[in-house]
């Protein structure tokens, strides 16, 4: 077999490298030998990056001279949740600047929690001539004007996305920057904008992109000027838009409600901010052919989300507020027998009381309801183990089960017992479990339950559990698959993370704040493994300080190929094996 | 149990971590490959902390275990140690910096636990499990048969954990202090939360809700840590920050705006024109900021991002609602007039068209 694959030509292992799209794969084919190593690394066109730190940018080109897409992630997902101090770290402008020489024929740039300044926008426009898709998922540290940039420079741009960034609003007329002979626009997405942009440039652009098919409008486009923006675009597939709220107009109603007819492909609805219960039936027209509804920013009640809901039967997607209620979620059961994915988001997380009637009985009808059930977001104020058991045996397909019960600690409010049992359950049925998030009160138990049963976990996220280093040893030593772990106010310390070390060589990162991780520990680790970046974290004080066994604020570990990075702010500190010097 | 004087003599062991961790990870994998039966006494054994840890043949198998898979040497895991024990007179100060500070709860329990302060404060010290060692050890011996095959015969909670329970579940009665970043939400669906409570009526019972959203979460978010928000000014590249926590009055935040920017229009006046009268000028400028009677005028974004004036709302109001300051030439604050509002600035827009 061997011989046989040496003989083929290289153009042809080429060939058929080029039908692999997997990562992992690519990944092992390379692993083969030295020349398939050498003839796959002329061929991958697609790079993901999971960690920017992780390697440099000259040793990703060094190695893959012709890529055209690539994906780059920057700060810890806790970062989503202000755990990461403002100016951390995550800058993208390393890379583009890398890349601009490197690769000219450049056509892709996905980044995911990074900063990405103007000047890197007006790079990217500027250096790559073909460039084609431009994703900023919560990404930061750019505004307006270097869109601007992009618009008026990236002739063949088809996809500019730029999902739960923070931009820096300076004005609405960067859109109007696109050239009036710009129309290769498939998708845009601009919820994230804060201020009006240009209205009249915005419907110029979507009448003369004929491939356009995704629109995801902000919060700031009237709900008046909607069905306008929809004649012009037909054929759209996805529609997120602005605020759903209007003084009642029986013109503005059936304009809509007209509109959205013309609209026979729609797959996917988002928007609805502010959303009134008097627009809903407009979008009814639709319904049916929804795989993918969006509601999280809309407070509708409970009962017309039903009645919304009893629309769209081929629902595979639906994120929705606690405002749906366990009834809501019965009906939901009822009717969307498609369902794969459902995110349930609190409308009042920092209330002391339930505002709204949504408890266990709405996910476990759910999880019993609809079949195909896979992947779960919610938050909830109370859940019982019994509760849990019945959706793990309703539900051996989930891939990823996120459950978050508001106050931290919260035991079984039936039996007044941790949650063990209950998410002992989840791992040992869903045997497919890549992702969990686990809350509630839970014991070491639950975590030797997860690192027995939960052998594809990739990403569990902790917070306020376990009584001690056993759980966090029993997680390092079980979850063989384990690629990123994050925990947060758990007394998990020196031993379990000392006694696992060379287990966070094979992960991507690991991020803890507020456990009981020694400094001293950070440093031995820092020491012993050079492959790890161990970063301390501390806005308070040098962390050199205080005590070797004064537990650190927080702690994100992450292998590297790259070594310490070099723009570390001045609360954070590497441990390598130069430290001791340093900081002594 | 062998209780204290044993726990003491364990405490430099325990900070021995290397060693120590090697030959519970290698234990645990052997025992794991001869099957589960093992399993359960290693597990007691590591519970509690100190419990049994300088078990004889422990030792033995502990630094065979060093030996096949030392990453780190005993030379630096003792030094390590004898570092640890001579910062063991500071621990008081370490607690009091503790993380758990943050959630309340921690530490309280270790304020109550009547064990010394060495003890408590070592970094692999676990809260809970010590001040309640040995009855915690009691109740892993008697659940440990129930407990040991959960996962085929999913039992309503093992109870080990019932004394843990009760601790937390007493404090649970008292309200939760805030934390950040809990529930993980991201930040935009708290404003969202906001947002929608003020400029939505919708029915009786949802805006009760709201208002309780309104009541409740404004304290809660900003009690914690300061509340920063950007201003920025015209003529001036960079934004500043300011903590709006600092202030209690308009007064305030306004002499506070002109030391952020006075110097940095200083400067930018010098290198353009230069001179003298300059500097009188630049310290009119930037008085009147709130009654529109200086040469720059203080306005906001507000959470609907609607920009208003500073200073028309009582104080609390402007401080629960604003996004974010400009500080505004006053003669473009006339020309900008009309925009005042979201519905305005549209209408205008359109019109444009």
């Amino acid at each position: 077999m061997l011989r046989m694959a040496s003989s083929f030509p290289e153009e042809v292992l080429e060939h058929v490298f080029s039908f692999i799209q997997s990562d992992t794969d690519r990944n092992a084919i390379s692993m083969v030998c030295k020349s398939w190593y050498e003839i796959e690394r002329w061929c991958r066109r697609r790079i993901f990056v999971g960690n920017c730190y992780a390697v440099s940018p000259g040793m990703v080109i060094r190695r893959f001279p012709e890529v055209r897409s690539i994906e780059l992630k920057g700060k810890p997902h806790f970062a989503d949740f202000n755990l990461v101090p403002e100016g951390w770290g995550g800058y993208v402008s390393p890379w583009i600047v890398a890349m601009a020489t490197a690769y000219p024929w450049l056509e892709e740039i996905r980044l995911k929690r990074m900063v990405i300044m103007d000047e890197s926008l007006e790079l990217i426009a500027k250096s790559f001539k073909n460039f084609k898709v431009l994703v900023l998922s919560s990404c930061e540290g750019f505004s307006t004007d270097g869109l601007a940039a992009i618009a008026a420079h990236c002739r063949n741009l088809r996809e500019l996305d730029l999902q739960e960034s923070e931009v820096e609003d300076l004005s609405g007329h960067w859109l109007s920057h696109f050239p009036d002979t710009y129309t290769s626009l498939v998708s845009l997405n601009i919820s994230c904008l804060v201020s009006e942009v240009s209205f009249s440039s915005l419907e110029r652009l979507v009448a003369r992109c004929p491939n356009l098919r995704s629109l995801r409008l902000n919060r700031a486009v009237p709900l008046e000027r909607l069905a306008n923006l929809l004649l012009r675009a037909p054929q759209l597939a996805e529609l997120g838009t602005g605020v759903y709220q209007a003084e009642l107009r029986p013109d503005v109603y059936s304009n809509l409600a007209g509109a959205l007819l013309g609209c026979k492909e729609l797959k996917s609805l988002s928007g609805f901010w502010d959303a009134v219960p008097a627009y809903l039936p407009a979008v009814y027209s639709v319904c049916p052919g929804l795989t993918t509804l969006n509601l999280s920013y809309a407070a509708i009640q409970s009962q017309d989300l039903i009645k919304l809901l009893s629309q769209c039967q081929n629902l595979q997607r639906l994120w929705v507020l606690d405002y749906i209620e366990d009834d809501g979620l019965d009906a939901l059961a009822a009717s969307c027998k498609d369902l794969r994915e459902l995110r349930v988001f609190p409308s009042d997380p920092f209330g002391a009381e339930p505002n709204v009637s949504l408890t266990e009985r709405g996910l476990v009808s759910v999880s019993e309801g609809c079949p195909k059930l896979q992947s779960v977001l919610y938050f909830c104020r109370q859940m019982s183990n019994n509760a849990l058991m019945t959706i793990a045996r309703n539900k051996p397909n989930f891939t990823c089960f996120r459950l978050c019960i508001i106050e931290p600690r919260t035991p079984d409010y039936v039996t007044n017992q941790p949650l063990d049992a209950g998410f002992g359950a989840i791992v040992e049925h869903c045997k497919d479990l890549r992702r969990l998030s686990v809350s509630g009160l839970l014991t070491d138990r639950a975590f030797e339950y997860i690192g027995t049963y939960a052998k594809k976990l990739e990403m569990l996220s902790l917070a306020f559990a376990g009584d001690s280093d056993l759980g966090l040893h029993h997680v390092l030593s079980g979850c063989d698959n384990l690629r990123k772990l994050e925990i947060r106010d758990c007394p998990f310390g020196d031993k379990a993370l000392l006694a696992n070390a060379a287990k966070l060589e094979t992960m991507r990162s690991l991020w803890m704040s507020s456990c009981m991780v020694s400094y001293g520990a950070c440093k031995l680790l820092g020491q012993k493994m050079p492959r790890l970046n161990v970063e301390v974290i501390d806005e308070r004080e040098p962390p050199a300080t205080r005590s070797e066994s004064s537990p650190v604020e927080k702690l994100y570990i992450y292998r590297s190929v790259a070594g310490p990075r070099h723009d570390m702010p001045d609360f954070v500190w590497t441990m390598d094996k130069h430290s001791a010097l340093r900081l002594s | 149990m062998e209780g204290r004087s044993r726990r003491e003599e364990v405490c430099p062991q325990l900070l021995d971590l290397i060693p120590q961790n090697r030959e519970w990870l290698v234990n645990r994998d052997k025992e794991r490959s001869h099957g589960s039966s093992e399993e359960k006494k290693l597990e007691l054994r590591l519970g509690p902390p100190g419990q049994d840890w300088p078990l004889k043949e422990n030792n033995r198998e502990r630094d065979e275990s060093l030996l096949s898979l030392g990453y780190f040497s005993p030379m630096a895991s003792g030094a390590h140690n004898t570092t640890n024990i001579s910062n063991s007179g500071n621990q008081g100060s370490v607690l009091s910096f503790s993380p758990w500070s943050s959630s309340g709860k921690f530490q309280q329990q270790q304020g109550k636990a009547p064990t010394t302060t060495f003890l408590q404060s070592l970094p692999v010290a676990k809260e809970g499990s010590q001040p309640c060692c040995p009855t915690k050890v009691v109740d892993l011996h008697s659940v440990e048969k129930k407990a040991s095959s959960p996962a085929t015969t999913p039992s309503p909670a093992p109870a080990p954990a019932a004394n843990t329970a009760v601790p937390n579940s007493s404090q649970k009665r008292t309200a939760p202090a805030p934390v950040v970043g809990w529930p993980p939400i991201r930040s935009f669906r708290k404003n969202l939360a906001s947002t929608s409570s003020s400029s939505k009526p919708s029915t009786e019972s949802q805006s009760y809700i709201q208002n309780k959203i309104m009541r409740e979460k404004k304290p809660l978010e900003t009690t914690r840590k300061g509340l920063f928000v950007k201003i920025n000014m015209d003529g001036v590249p960079i934004g500043r920050k300011v903590d709006l926590k600092a202030f209690d009055s308009y007064e305030k935040l306004s002499s506070a705006v002109d030391e952020l920017f006075s110097g940095l229009i200083e400067a930018q006046r010098d290198s353009s024109a230069g001179g003298i009268q300059n500097n009188q000028e630049e310290e009119k400028a930037i008085t009147g900021l709130l009654d529109g009677s200086g040469e720059y005028t203080l306005v906001y974004e507000d959470n609907e991002g609607d920009r208003m004036l500073v200073g028309d709302v009582p104080w609390h109001m402007f401080v629960s609602t604003v996004k974010r300051l400009r500080v505004l030439k006053s003669s473009e604050l006339s020309a900008l007039s009309p925009f005042s509002s979201k519905q305005d600035q549209m209408r205008l827009d359109s019109s444009l068209k």
